[in-house]
């Protein structure tokens, strides 16, 4: 598919919503996958609304997300005077503050000729009731959010837009309970989920291509995440390149596995087969060696946004983990090699992101079993759909051997919807491709 | 498991004894608590054979059903048994509300929980095992719905104690609650041992592990406790070959004897079927009393007292409920409820794992690993350092912490506390490492009084060892919820009221 068709499918799919939005009677859902424009989707259907002479009120579910959402707004409708509502001690981050038509403030009251107004779930759930509910609500990331956070704030609107990746991490909860499995509003599912099954006549729509994943890794995470739905990558294989600066002086086991990667848009660097603790030194210090030779390199790119070879610059590089004490053990591992910038952090925190390279921890490296925690497939589908040109795996040795040792044993409830994909299937799908892409290290 | 849990484990199966992994006891203990050991039927959901309760190691009383197949028998049993428990609860009642409560709380028709003072205590249930609460669950929903008329009608008491047992088995949910205790959770929690969570569950062999006998390991002990015959499960299920072999003769026995209208036979056979059934629990009984001893010899950490009377504050709220005629629990949550109950239970497991933690070095310990704090010792200190940069001179003493652990704090990140001095506040003003080891310098603000030299004592000085950590138990204000009438159209609308119906009792869970 050329990028033009690809163009032109995703414009179909954004119309088709944009239509239903028109009709709706109380809401729409739209799924998206891993970079499929989704932003692009709630900054054109804002837009939209706000022109037919709605008040729009935005929902995002961290600060962060609602600043990245305030800077692609403003950029496209600069006109537009959007309202961003805050805490007190709210200081506008940089990339919110450069705009001239954003008002930070803490009350509703000071934003009334605003009609793009846009908070957190948990600052809009502290507003005081009012008089007239807003005529729509876009609720960004709404598969992140918890349910018990839409039933705060479900009563401020009519009418609402839900986007989300239903692929992610579903939302947590800190206390173990089956007490409300299979009530249809039990607290701790997904916004969504609870939407859907009190309102099934809600209409739900897909957004069709990623423009982040490479072809290379589309047809993967697709097939493993997304297996019902599905969807294609934008661009073909040779629109997007990785290349080197330098050639490698007796190339190393690293060197092997970022050409594997740079080549075929995935590597798997293995390390031997051991039981570790979370914070496993070897694997740790090899994802700050890859991370660290990669720039050492100097890997370029070439991509359908830029012919030009582009440098892969520090900030354009993630290291995935699982655990905070990871994050912490890998910042201190590249610390030591004196290599700064790059970003290090858990699943839950790079949800919505996107790099150019990233280099992923493999939940299940050196453990000794799989629970339900490291098997989760949002987990392992974030991690993997985060890169616009290749994803390196740090692995422990025996990782299919270990998933067929611990097949999910979850018990089944009643009332309950079985979750696919199945995160042990999503597992073992993408382990057999990482295969293909196995570097052993010595 | 943690990775301090896991270490004791390996040193348990090492030196064939349980570790203890915590310094203090975490759980409230009563001085009268009533033990409750409850056996039920095979091959039924929710079908009562018999109980052992007390309050008194030396006067277990059992309670047998000596048909429990037949339901009009198993609501006599729940009768006798709220007996006991009834009788127990209302010591703990005063005997008339004050005359002021009932003017300030009375008229609010059972909202009015909150705003009468708590009872003093609260009666504490002991039961052996996670198993035996739920099955308790299970028996109070099957009988807090039934009806004192009309067809099959029960004793008054039984619904009553139905009501009890919901609200025991729902406290037994929330983090830090010691209203109606698990003994081989309390245990667990306290001892590491070398088997197994799941075989932990059994409490004699638990106990085997903590206190072997004298020439055994914990290993030949918990062994010997896996054998049905010298120690019976501590229920609620039933040794299977106990059932066959033992417990359908006696039945049979009772089922004749009934048939035949023999009065001295029936009795007969009601005392062997009570004789087989006392076998079955009196060495549970043993046991129990044997863990309630070993946990009372723990000293109690200092937020138990905290947590209890969050537990006494549940009791008294149920009682003003009932005596106001408020509906029995409902059977489900409705979207409100639910959301209110989640956003409590999981503001109380923050604040309870955080009160255990500054509670107990050995739990600190686990956060030490993690980076969430760090213990050393203060190498220099200026305790009447000021802040002039503003228009007023601030007192702000900065001091020096060497530590070896692993820091992973940051300046400019959020600021620290010491569980030592609890109101006092700690901003990381610089991380270097030295040698191996770390210092971290300090910045810290208030609890020192309001002049510009600190009181004594409120600052850490030179040599003292000190623990900083990032947990912090803030007041955070509750989350607003819509009323239950208001529950919008994304979660169903508004329920519709609930009446309390014949169907509720319906034992599945």
């Amino acid at each position: 598919m050329s990028i033009a068709e690809a163009a032109e499918r995703a414009r179909r799919a954004t119309d088709q919503i944009l239509a239903d939005l028109a009709t709706a009677e109380q809401g729409v859902v739209v799924d998206s996958p891993p970079g499929a424009g989704k932003s692009t989707l709630v900054v054109s259907a804002a837009a939209e609304l706000a022109r037919n002479g709605a008040r729009v009120m935005l929902v995002g579910q961290t600060n962060e997300q609602v600043d990245d959402l305030i800077d692609r707004l403003a950029v496209d409708n600069p006109d537009t005077p959007i309202g961003r509502l805050s805490a007190g001690a709210y200081i506008p981050a940089e990339r919110v503050a450069r705009h001239q038509n954003v008002t930070a403030r803490s009350g509703v009251a000071d934003l009334v000729d605003h009609p793009l107004v846009i908070a957190t779930a948990a600052k809009w759930a502290m507003l005081k009731e009012q008089d007239n509910p807003w005529p729509w609500a876009i609720i960004d990331e709404a598969y992140q959010m918890r349910s018990d956070s839409l039933l705060r704030i479900a009563r401020l609107f009519d009418k609402a837009l839900f986007v989300g990746d239903p692929g992610q991490l579903d939302p947590f909860s800190t206390v173990e309970t089956e007490r409300w499995l299979g009530l249809n509003w039990d607290p701790m599912s997904s916004a969504v989920a609870v939407l859907l099954t009190n309102n099934s006549h809600i209409p739900t729509r897909t957004l069709p291509v990623s423009w982040r994943l490479p072809a290379s890794a589309a047809t993967v995470v697709s097939a493993a995440f997304y297996p019902f739905t599905g969807f294609t990558s934008a661009t073909e294989a040779d629109d997007r390149r990785m290349r080197w600066n330098t050639r490698a002086f007796h190339p190393t086991d690293v060197d092997r596995a970022l050409e594997t990667a740079a080549e075929t848009g995935w590597g798997l660097y293995e390390l031997g087969h051991r039981h570790t603790l979370p914070t496993d030194a070897d694997a740790v210090g090899a994802c700050a060696e890859l991370a660290a030779r990669l720039l050492q390199r100097g890997a370029v790119t070439v991509s359908e946004l830029s012919p030009e070879p582009r440098p892969v610059t520090a900030d354009r590089i993630a290291i995935g983990v699982t655990r905070t004490v990871q994050t912490a053990a890998v910042k201190r591992a590249l610390r030591e090699l004196g290599v700064t910038d790059v970003v290090v952090d858990t699943a839950n925190r790079l949800q919505g992101r996107e790099f150019d390279v990233t280099i992923m921890l493999h939940p299940l490296s050196g453990r000794r079993d799989a629970t339900a925690f490291h098997l989760e497939a949002g987990r392992l589908c974030v991690l993997a759909s985060r890169h616009r040109h290749a994803c390196i795996v740090v692995a422990r040795a025996g990782i299919p051997e270990l998933l067929d040792a611990h097949p999910s044993a979850e018990p089944v409830h009643l009332g309950v919807p079985v979750k696919f994909p199945d995160g042990w299937e999503a597992h073992q799908a993408f382990m057999a491709h990482l295969g293909q892409h196995r570097v052993c290290a010595a | 498991m943690t990775l301090l849990t896991a270490l004791a484990r390996v040193e348990a199966a090492a030196v064939g004894r349980a570790q203890r992994i915590r310094t203090v006891r975490h759980v409230h203990l009563s001085d009268r608590p009533l033990v409750l050991i409850p056996l039920q039927l095979a091959g039924e959901a929710c079908a009562p054979l018999a109980a052992m309760v007390g309050d008194d190691p030396d006067k277990p009383r059992l309670l047998t059903v000596y048909e429990p197949r037949d339901r009009g028998k198993r609501f006599e049993f729940v009768a006798d048994l709220a007996e006991v428990i009834l009788a127990h609860l209302d010591g703990y009642i005063p005997a008339n509300p004050a005359p002021g409560d009932a003017e300030n709380g009375g008229s609010g028709g059972g909202a009015s929980a909150g705003q009468v003072d708590p009872f003093p205590d609260a009666p504490q249930l002991i039961v052996p095992n996670p198993n035996a609460a739920r099955y308790l669950r299970l028996l109070g929903r099957s009988a807090r719905f039934r009806r004192v008329d009309g067809e099959y009608p029960v004793r008054p008491t039984v619904p009553l104690l139905g009501r009890w047992l919901t609200h025991y088995a729902e406290r037994a949910e929330v983090p830090g609650s010691a209203l109606m205790l698990p003994m081989t959770t309390a245990l667990a929690e306290h001892w590491a041992t070398g088997q197994s969570d799941l075989e932990d569950a059994n409490l004699g062999a638990l106990l085997g592990w903590i206190e072997p006998p004298p020439g055994q390991t914990g290993q030949q002990a918990a062994r010997a406790a896996e054998d049905p015959l010298r120690c019976p499960p501590a229920g609620p299920a039933t040794d299977p070959t106990f059932d066959n072999e033992v417990l359908q003769g006696r039945m049979q026995a009772i089922r004749d004897a009934a048939t035949s209208g023999d009065a001295a036979a029936a009795h007969r056979a009601q005392a062997a079927m009570d004789a087989a059934v006392r076998d079955q629990l009196m060495p549970t009984w043993g046991l129990m009393w044997r863990g309630y001893a070993l946990l009372a010899a723990l000293p109690e950490a200092a937020h138990v007292a905290e947590h209890w009377s969050w537990d006494t504050r549940s009791f008294t709220d149920q009682v003003e409920w009932q005596r106001a005629g408020g509906a029995p629990q409902a059977r489900r949550d409705n979207a409100v409820s639910a959301a209110r109950r989640l956003a409590s239970l999981e503001r109380t497991a923050q604040r309870v794992a955080i009160h255990r933690a500054y509670d107990d070095p050995l739990v600190m310990a686990e956060y030490r690993l993690t980076g969430d704090a760090f213990a050393g010792t203060v190498i220099e200190a200026d305790p009447t350092r000021q802040d002039t940069s503003g228009k007023k001179a601030k007192l702000r003493p900065w001091i020096t912490v060497e530590t070896s652990d692993e820091v992973l704090v940051e300046p400019d990140g959020p600021g620290l506390r010491s569980p030592a001095r609890p109101a006092q506040e700690a901003a990381v003003i610089a991380v270097t490492a030295a040698a191996g080891r770390t210092r971290v310098l300090l910045e810290l603000e208030k609890g020192m009084g309001r002049s510009l030299t600190p009181s004594p004592g409120s600052v850490p000085a030179v040599g003292e060892e000190v623990t900083y950590t990032t947990l912090k138990d803030e007041f955070q204000p509750s989350p607003g919820f819509p009323s239950r009438e208001q529950t919008p159209w994304t979660h169903g609308g508004p329920p519709r009221e609930y009446v309390p119906a014949d169907d509720d009792a319906w034992e599945s869970s």
